[in-house]
Parts: C-alpha cells; sequence; structure tokens
C-alpha cells in the first residue's frame, strides 16, 4: 500500500481544470478502483461511468496518460512505480461532468444503421454454419466502449465531420451484417459508402488499436468492407458481366445451390444465394447526408476524400478500362507519376483546425 | 414550489433496460402501446452482459430426449420444491421460442454441425441445454434485443418521421417513486442522472425489471446498479415480496486480485472440463455430494473424466452439481484451512485441455484472466470462491400475467426482481430464458391492462411535491453522513451476518444493526450540485437498498431450515413442513417491513406425475404424497 499521485480533469461543459490528488493504491489494483476510492474519500461528487468493472459492459472509457482506455482493465502495475497517472475524459464527445461524456452521437448513428432484415425463414428453422457465423461474432464481441469512435481521428477534434460519418463501431455494424449468412438485404457495403461515411476512412487502424476486445476492426471489417465496395463497383470482369448479362443471369443470382443438411451454400459475395431480395432497394430511413454531398463543399486543404474512377455519363467505365495496365481506378495520385513520389499533395488532417 | 417537472404520457413504462425490460418493452410496442424504456446506465450497458454461460432452452438440438418436461424437472429440482409450478412450466414450455425468435432479432448462437443452436451441459441440467455464444452470452441478448428496439424505432421512423414516437429510451434515468392513484399506478417520478432535472410519466401500468440486490453485500458479481430498487418500489407501492431468504451465491467468483474480487468465473468452465482442487492438490467435490443427488454424480475421478465424452453411460462430475452445493463445498474446504492464500480453491482447465481449445471455448475467461490478473489459464488454476450473485426471491407475482399481487393493480415484474420462478436456487441457464419468457409475458399483460382500462388514472400533484422532497433531501443536508460509508457499513452487516452461512444470534445482530443503519441513512447528505453527481445518486439508492436488506434478514431468520440458496447452520436440514411455505414480506402503515407465512401453490397431478415418488418423498411430507 502506497500513496500515489494522479491527476483528474474536474469541471462540465463550461470548462474546468486538472486537479491533484494523492491516493493510495494496493496491490492488484485498477484505475477504476482508484476513481472509486477518489469518490469514498475526497471527492465524493468526482463524475465517473461504471458498470461491471470486469471489462464486458464499455462503461468506464477514459483516457488514461492521453491513451484511450477503460478503467477497469488498467491495471496499476503497467505504470511505474512513481509515474503519475493522468485521467481526462474522452475527447470526441462533449464533457457532462468530470469524466462523464455526451456519447449520444453513437446512439444515433446506431439509429441510422439500417438494422438486421430476417429471411423468410420460421423462427426456429434458421440453419447456419459455426464457420460462417464465427466472422460476424467477431464483430458482436463490441462492447460499445466508444473507444474506437473516440480514437478516430476522423471526428477526434472534427466536429464538422460528424454529420457524415458512422464511425468504426457502426463499420462494423455493416459489416456484421454483410457478413451475417442470413441477412436479407445485399447493400450493407453501398450503403456504407454511401450514408456511413466509409469513406473518410484512411486505414490509420488506430481503433483496431485500442480496442479493448481486441476486434481486428481495420482488418476484418473496414478493409473487406472498402474491398467489396471497389470489387462491385470497379472490378471490370463484373462490370463486363454486367453488361453482357441481365443482372439475374450474372453468377451468383443463380438458384440457391443447396449444401450439406439443407444449408444453403453461399454466394459470391458472401450472401446465401436465393434470399429474397428485399422490397425496394432503399434501406431504412436515414437523415444523414452522404459522403459525397458534404464532400462536394470542402476545397483544397481538407482531408482529402476517396476519389471515383473516370466513368462516363451512365455512372460506367470505358471499355478500355479493362485493357489498361491498372485496371480498377487510376492512382489518386495521377498515372503518369514515377516513383518514389516527388510532390504528395495529400495532407493529413490539421490537428489544431478549426 | 419553483421546481420545473418535465411531463411525459406513455402506456407502458419499462423500468429497467437488462434483458427483461428490452423484451417486454419490445412485446409492449409490438401490442401498439407507446412504451418507455428507463435505463439506470447507458442503452444496452445492463448487467445482463455479464451471463456468461448460456440460455437453457428445452430445443432438444444437442439431445432429442430433451423436452420441457425434462426442464421443468430440473428446474424444480434445483429450486428444491419451493419454485412456484406454474412458472417453472410455463418458462420450459416456452424457452425454445423465446430463443428461436432472438434469431430472427439477429442473435448469431453457435450451432451444431447441422447448422441448429448448439447447446452446452450446465450444473443441474440433465442434458445439453444451454444455447450459447462462447462465453458471452448475456452481451449477445442484450445486444440482440438493443439493435431489435431499434429496429423498431426505424420503423417508426419510416411511418412517423420520429425515431421516438412510439418507444423511448431514457438513458441514465432512475426511477425513485412509483406514483399512485388509489391501488392503482398512475405514472413513474425520477431523474435523469446527466443534469439531475426530475422527471414525470404519466402511464397506467408500470413493468419492474431492476434486476437484483447484490450491491449490499461486500463480495459481489454485481454491478452498482444492483441496489434492490424495484424490490423497494414494489414493496412502497402496496406490492409484496415473496423468498427474500433465498440469495444465490456463485460458487466461483474471482478471488484474486482484490480488485476484482467477487467477478464471476463463468460455470461452463466446469462443464467443459475443469476441476475444483484444494490446497492439498485434492479434488474434493466427491466428499461433497448429497444423498439426493448420489444415483446422478460420479463417484469416481475415472467415471466423472469419462462423462465428457460419453455422458450417456457415464454419471456426472460433481463439479457439476447445483451451484449452493459447490459454494457450501468450497466454503467448508477453506474453513478447513485447504483453501489458498487468499480464502479460496484453484479451478483448474489448464491440465484438462490443450491451450488452444481453452482459448476457443472460453474467450471471455481467458481475456479477462489474462487481462485483469495477469494469470494465464492455459498455464495455470485460477483462484475462486463464493460471491453473491443472484436473489431468488423478489416480487410476488401471477405466474401467467406477472401482475405484482398485493394491493397494487397496473405493476408488473419480471426477470431478477420477480420471486416464485426459481424457488429456493436458480439452475445456471434459466436465467436468461427466465428474462425472454416473463419479459415477454410482462409487457404482454402490461399491454393487455392498458386496453382494458376506461380511464387514464389521474395522479395527484401532492404525491409527485412528496417525491420531490425526498429526493432533494440529501442534496441540502449540511454534515449529513458519508453515503460511501454508510453502503460499507451495510456491506459489512450483510455480508457478514446475512451471508452464505447464517445463524440465528448473527441474524438478530443484523437486524439490530439494520435498524441503527436505517436511523443513519435517514440523515445522508450528499455535498455537490444535481448534476452527474455519484454521491446523491447513492443517497437516493441507500433507501432501496435499506429496506431490501432488512427482507432479507427476517425472513433469514424466520425460515428455521437450510435449503437451496438459504442455509442456517443451526437448522443444517431440510424440512418438509417448511417447503409448503412462502415468506411474504410487504409494507405496514408505518412503512415497517412486515412478514406474513402463506402456503405454496400445489402442483397439479400431472406435473407431480413426471417425478418418481421415492424422489418426491425426499421433499414432501406424508400427507402431501398420500
Amino acid at each position: 500500500m502506497t500513496d500515489r499521485h494522479f491527476r483528474v480533469w474536474r469541471g462540465d461543459e463550461s470548462g474546468g481544470e486538472i486537479r491533484d490528488y494523492d491516493v493510495e493504491v494496493n496491490d492488484g489494483e485498477v484505475v477504476l478502483d482508484i476513481i472509486h476510492r477518489l469518490q469514498a474519500t475526497q471527492a465524493p461528487d468526482l463524475a465517473c461511468r461504471w458498470n461491471c468493472k470486469a471489462g464486458k459492459c464499455g462503461s468506464c472509457s477514459m483516457e488514461i496518460n492521453g491513451k484511450p482506455r477503460l478503467g477497469c482493465m488498467t491495471r496499476m502495475s503497467t505504470f511505474g512505480d512513481d509515474e503519475t497517472v493522468t485521467i481526462t475524459p474522452l475527447r470526441t464527445f462533449p464533457v457532462i461532468r468530470d469524466l462523464v461524456t455526451d456519447v449520444s452521437f453513437n446512439y444515433v448513428k446506431a439509429r441510422e444503421t439500417p438494422a438486421f432484415a430476417p429471411p423468410s425463414l420460421a423462427p426456429g428453422d434458421y440453419r447456419m454454419q459455426q464457420v460462417d457465423v464465427e466472422r460476424s461474432q467477431e464483430f458482436r464481441k463490441c462492447i460499445e466502449c466508444f473507444l474506437c469512435q473516440n480514437t478516430c481521428h476522423v471526428v477526434r477534434d472534427h466536429e464538422e465531420n460528424k454529420a457524415a460519418f458512422s464511425g468504426p463501431r457502426y463499420f462494423i455494424r455493416a459489416a456484421e451484417l454483410d457478413m451475417h449468412p442470413l441477412d436479407a438485404r445485399s447493400d450493407r457495403k453501398e450503403y456504407a459508402q454511401a450514408s456511413q461515411g466509409l469513406g473518410y476512412c484512411n486505414i490509420t487502424k488506430c481503433c483496431t488499436e485500442v480496442c479493448p476486445e481486441h476486434i481486428k476492426i481495420t482488418d476484418n471489417a473496414i478493409i473487406p468492407l472498402k474491398e467489396r465496395v471497389v470489387d462491385k463497383r470497379y472490378d471490370p470482369l463484373v462490370w463486363l458481366g454486367r453488361k453482357i448479362l441481365r443482372r439475374d443471369q450474372v453468377p451468383g443470382a443463380a438458384p440457391a445451390p443447396v449444401g450439406e443438411g439443407g444449408i444453403p451454400s453461399r454466394g459470391v459475395d458472401g450472401k446465401p444465394l436465393g434470399t429474397p431480395a428485399p422490397a425496394g432497394s432503399s434501406m431504412a430511413p436515414s437523415s444523414t447526408a452522404g459522403v459525397t454531398d458534404v464532400a462536394s463543399g470542402l476545397g483544397d486543404g481538407h482531408v482529402r476524400l476517396p476519389e471515383a474512377p473516370p466513368v462516363g455519363a451512365d455512372g460506367r467505365m470505358d471499355v478500355a478500362e479493362l485493357l489498361a495496365t491498372n485496371a480498377g481506378g487510376p492512382s489518386p495520385f495521377g498515372d503518369d507519376q514515377q516513383f518514389p513520389l516527388a510532390q504528395v499533395t495529400y495532407r493529413p488532417p490539421e490537428p489544431d483546425k478549426d | 414550489m419553483t421546481e420545473r417537472i418535465e411531463r411525459h404520457l406513455y402506456d407502458v413504462v419499462v423500468i429497467g433496460a437488462g434483458g427483461a425490460g428490452l423484451r417486454a418493452a419490445i412485446e409492449a410496442r409490438l401490442a401498439g402501446k407507446r412504451t418507455a424504456i428507463i435505463s439506470k446506465s447507458l442503452f444496452g450497458k445492463a448487467h445482463t452482459v455479464m451471463a456468461e454461460g448460456g440460455a437453457a432452452a428445452a430445443m432438444g438440438n444437442a439431445n432429442s430426449r430433451d423436452n420441457w418436461m425434462v426442464h421443468f424437472r430440473d428446474t424444480m429440482r434445483g429450486g428444491k420444491f419451493l419454485n412456484n409450478y406454474r412458472m417453472a412450466e410455463l418458462h420450459a414450455k416456452e424457452a425454445p421460442e423465446r430463443i428461436w425468435e432472438l434469431e430472427t432479432y439477429g442473435a448469431l448462437f453457435d450451432r451444431t454441425k447441422d447448422g441448429k443452436i448448439s447447446q452446452r451441459n450446465f450444473g443441474g441440467h440433465e442434458y445439453p441445454r444451454l444455447a450459447h455464444v462462447g462465453d458471452r452470452t448475456g452481451l449477445e441478448m442484450i445486444r440482440t434485443l438493443q439493435q431489435k428496439i431499434v429496429s423498431l424505432q426505424q420503423e417508426d421512423h419510416a411511418e412517423t418521421g420520429d425515431y421516438e414516437s412510439r418507444i423511448r429510451v431514457f438513458a441514465e434515468t432512475t426511477i425513485t417513486e412509483l406514483v399512485l392513484s388509489g391501488d392503482r399506478i398512475a405514472g413513474a417520478f425520477g431523474y435523469y442522472r446527466e443534469s439531475g432535472q426530475f422527471l414525470l410519466l404519466e402511464a397506467p401500468a408500470v413493468v419492474l425489471a431492476t434486476g437484483g440486490v447484490g450491491r449490499s453485500y461486500k463480495v459481489t458479481s454485481n454491478s452498482w446498479e444492483y441496489t434492490g430498487d424495484g424490490h423497494a418500489l414494489a414493496l412502497r407501492a402496496g406490492a409484496t415480496l415473496i423468498n427474500m431468504e433465498f440469495l444465490q451465491f456463485h460458487p466461483t467468483g474471482m478471488v484474486w486480485p482484490p480488485s476484482v474480487k467477487g467477478i464471476l468465473v463463468t460455470e461452463s468452465v466446469r462443464g467443459d472440463g475443469g476441476v475444483l482442487r484444494n490446497s492439498d492438490g485434492k479434488r474434493f467435490m466427491f466428499e461433497y455430494v448429497p444423498d439426493v443427488f448420489r444415483k446422478q454424480y460420479a463417484d469416481t475421478e475415472e467415471e466423472a473424466d469419462r462423462w465428457y465424452s460419453d455422458p450417456d453411460n457415464n454419471r456426472r462430475p460433481p463439479e457439476l452439481l447445483p451451484r449452493d452445493e459447490v459454494a457450501r463445498a468450497i466454503n467448508s474446504e477453506v474453513k478447513a484451512g485447504r483453501g489458498t492464500k487468499s480464502g479460496g480453491v484453484f479451478l483448474d482447465v489448464s491440465t484438462r485441455m490443450p491451450a488452444e481449445q481453452i482459448v476457443r471455448r472460453l474467450p471471455s475467461m481467458h481475456h479477462q484472466f489474462k487481462e485483469l490478473a495477469d494469470v494465464d489459464i492455459t498455464k495455470e488454476p485460477m483462484e475462486v470462491g463464493p460471491t453473491c450473485h443472484y436473489v431468488m426471491g423478489g416480487v410476488e407475482v401471477d405466474p401467467d400475467t406477472t401482475a405484482a399481487l398485493g394491493t397494487v393493480r397496473g405493476l408488473f415484474a419480471a426477470g431478477e426482481v420477480s420471486g416464485g420462478m426459481h424457488g429456493s436456487n436458480r439452475l445456471g441457464g434459466n436465467s436468461l430464458s427466465d428474462l425472454l419468457v416473463f419479459g415477454k409475458r410482462a409487457g404482454e399483460h402490461a399491454a393487455a391492462y392498458v386496453s382494458a382500462l376506461d380511464h387514464r388514472p389521474k395522479l395527484r400533484p401532492a404525491d409527485v411535491e412528496a417525491a420531490t422532497d425526498t429526493a432533494l433531501a440529501p442534496l441540502s443536508r449540511e454534515g449529513g453522513e458519508n453515503p460511501y460509508t454508510l453502503q460499507q457499513d451495510l456491506q459489512a452487516v450483510m455480508g457478514d451476518l446475512v451471508g452464505i452461512i447464517r445463524r440465528e444470534g448473527e441474524l438478530t445482530d443484523a437486524l439490530k444493526r439494520l435498524q441503527e443503519l436505517k436511523q443513519r441513512v435517514a440523515k445522508v447528505g450528499a455535498p455537490g450540485g444535481r448534476r452527474y453527481n455519484p454521491a446523491w445518486h447513492l443517497a437516493l439508492d441507500l433507501r432501496n437498498m435499506m429496506i431490501v436488506s432488512e427482507c432479507t434478514a427476517r425472513a433469514a431468520l424466520e425460515r428455521e431450515e437450510s435449503r437451496g440458496g438459504h442455509t442456517r447452520e443451526d437448522f443444517p436440514a431440510m424440512s418438509a413442513e417448511w417447503r409448503q411455505v412462502n415468506l411474504v414480506c410487504s409494507l405496514d402503515e408505518a412503512g415497517d417491513v412486515r412478514l406474513d407465512r402463506k402456503a405454496l401453490p400445489t402442483m397439479p397431478p400431472e406435473l407431480l406425475e413426471l417425478f418418481d415418488r421415492g424422489e418426491l418423498s425426499k421433499y414432501m411430507t406424508d400427507e402431501e404424497l398420500a
């Protein structure tokens, strides 16, 4: 048992300051224990969310020495013996009081993400293979601590991006439903691109790093979502197929071959074959403007948004694209570049802007 | 009175946003009622996320011999025949439908080879019966129900342009009082935790789904929300509580490190092959098989080990005895000086299966121990001991409608806050299915109750003013008692004197101390303002914790036998006479706890026939059997 030095942010939306406390620390304790001791002994009104204290509910998200972490999962033994521990609220969300922030942004985005669309099967008749459900199960491990949302540089310090950007939590939700063996919708990835702001993400993997559940957000959800969007939109073979065949003749839309145990085998795009398409192609209601609308107003110095390949008036690429060396879309730096690049126009987001 | 109170009109108000509350809300909304969900935490953080093992439902996917009758039998055995038979019957019959329904909401359970929902073994269940998702079934359930509510809101948005037109979640909101009009529910009064502002929800029907009472105990697996709010609200509204003496101490909670003392190690660790050993390295459970269970449990290590691969021809390992037996066994070992340094025993999977298999079958256990205790369960044993986990007692309800008994009308209860379903002891896995079965029934019957009313009960402004004054009192009390100290003192009384093993002298002492504490709680003070002030929140919760603790202590002193979650050292045997009695708590006019005895409902012959006479004779009196 020793006394250790802590610095904790106290205040509300009108402002605040870091205050110093000396608190007793015992063997085997975590940061949340220290907060509880602070409440019981020195600062009874210190506001902090918590619930399970076992890393399962995702309530006690905070920034410890600047790193987004769960208070209950940060052992005091991970710090040096006389290291000062500084605890601040999540930076991306507005402060309510002390360590409690207004995370309603996430619940708004959750509502805008289209829900699971059940197939036309009676309850009890769902059949899925373990290997198929496991991919979605990884994302359903999410405890909604919102550390990924907090750390994502697209919205951290960029209030203006919040309207158009759902954040990693809802990308994995989209990926989860996209990979759900029986989800009846087939436009999850297009929706992620068009209405969730997937394009803003430039795969810096910060979200994966902070995930307390070790979900491979970038590798297993975002990149596959992006790749699949690209596949479908720009894959010249798919394009050619579309050009030649009607949609219902495209391989993958054929009648469902039935696999072992009466389980439909999966189509090329990861969907069970023969699942009825939802009525109407529109996704659930969303008031969020799509990425492209927002991006159209942005000037030069902003975060560079993904560029679409040159397409004709019919929204399709020229057939000559198929024969080009860089089929699938032009380099964002121009096609006549020599590598390494001499002059890069891409600029990372500026932390102090606005 | 200058206090501005936000007012809302609803048909059904569901207090509690765990599994039972969300399921009730879904049902009420599907029945066309305007529904409010009150959540003490953020939406989706409920204590249900902590449930690891699974949800018991006799779907017969893993063993086709399983059916509702076998499940019913197991539930009654687990509860030592003190269960409300009708609740156990409904639960066993309806659980499979409720689980399948979750799949239509998007749940992804683990699968069998032929693509159905996989079912695992669990203590007290004759066949593999628990639908599960690794060891995070509770999280899957809460997320599924949460997402179903979002999808209903999306439907409402498409139709009305407003997500919250028919169902709204009031996150981080606490209800402090139910407001009545005569004997009818008229509304619920509470405050937003964030702002400290008050709100009044006027509604003719309230569903209680507030969970349990574990925060009154020193070592508990429960979160801070478990302060017995629903139990206390029901009592104050004129409802009754039953079985409050029965608390389940989960046999295997973490014992080290101290900061996570109490956190649960799922029973599936034992279901999947984990064994309990004392500090001498002895697998001690074989010595603790009670006579009533001899026939079903192995008496040699060899037979027990064969059971994992060949359950049809071998008896089960004694590690899978019902929880109270395991908890008592661990307690005895530790008391006999064969425990670990931190006062637990060893639970070992590391020597029982390959590391890769452990990580796959128990991922969040592996993760939890690695992160919290720096223990690698694939390499070394865990240190475990009993922790307060679940209260079997709760609001006395009508089994079919879940309507609270007593004098109040329009009040419904589901989940842990209700009593009767689990008798004296709950089987693992029966909680998650209980939430769904009775959550649905509560929502359905609350909606039906509202439809049948010809006018909405009107509440009196004076009642709302009184509730406001009570809620504000701790803030204005200069130099009042520290709520954190009071909570610690209460936890010490309950943990030390009304814990897992009880004695008359200690219980009498506990009641005396609770009276003293009650006086101190009346003088509790909370420094600071109304915005997100945890001291104030705790000060208000303490009132509920006190009243519920008193019920538990009073009932524990009254029941002179040992059964399930109630062990009296001075009355170690189970008594057939006591089996016929429920202890019912209510509040008298002065606000003091009143305890009455009430006869248990008699099981009809067609259900009695499911058991053989020899077994019944262990529980019932000769005249009952005649």
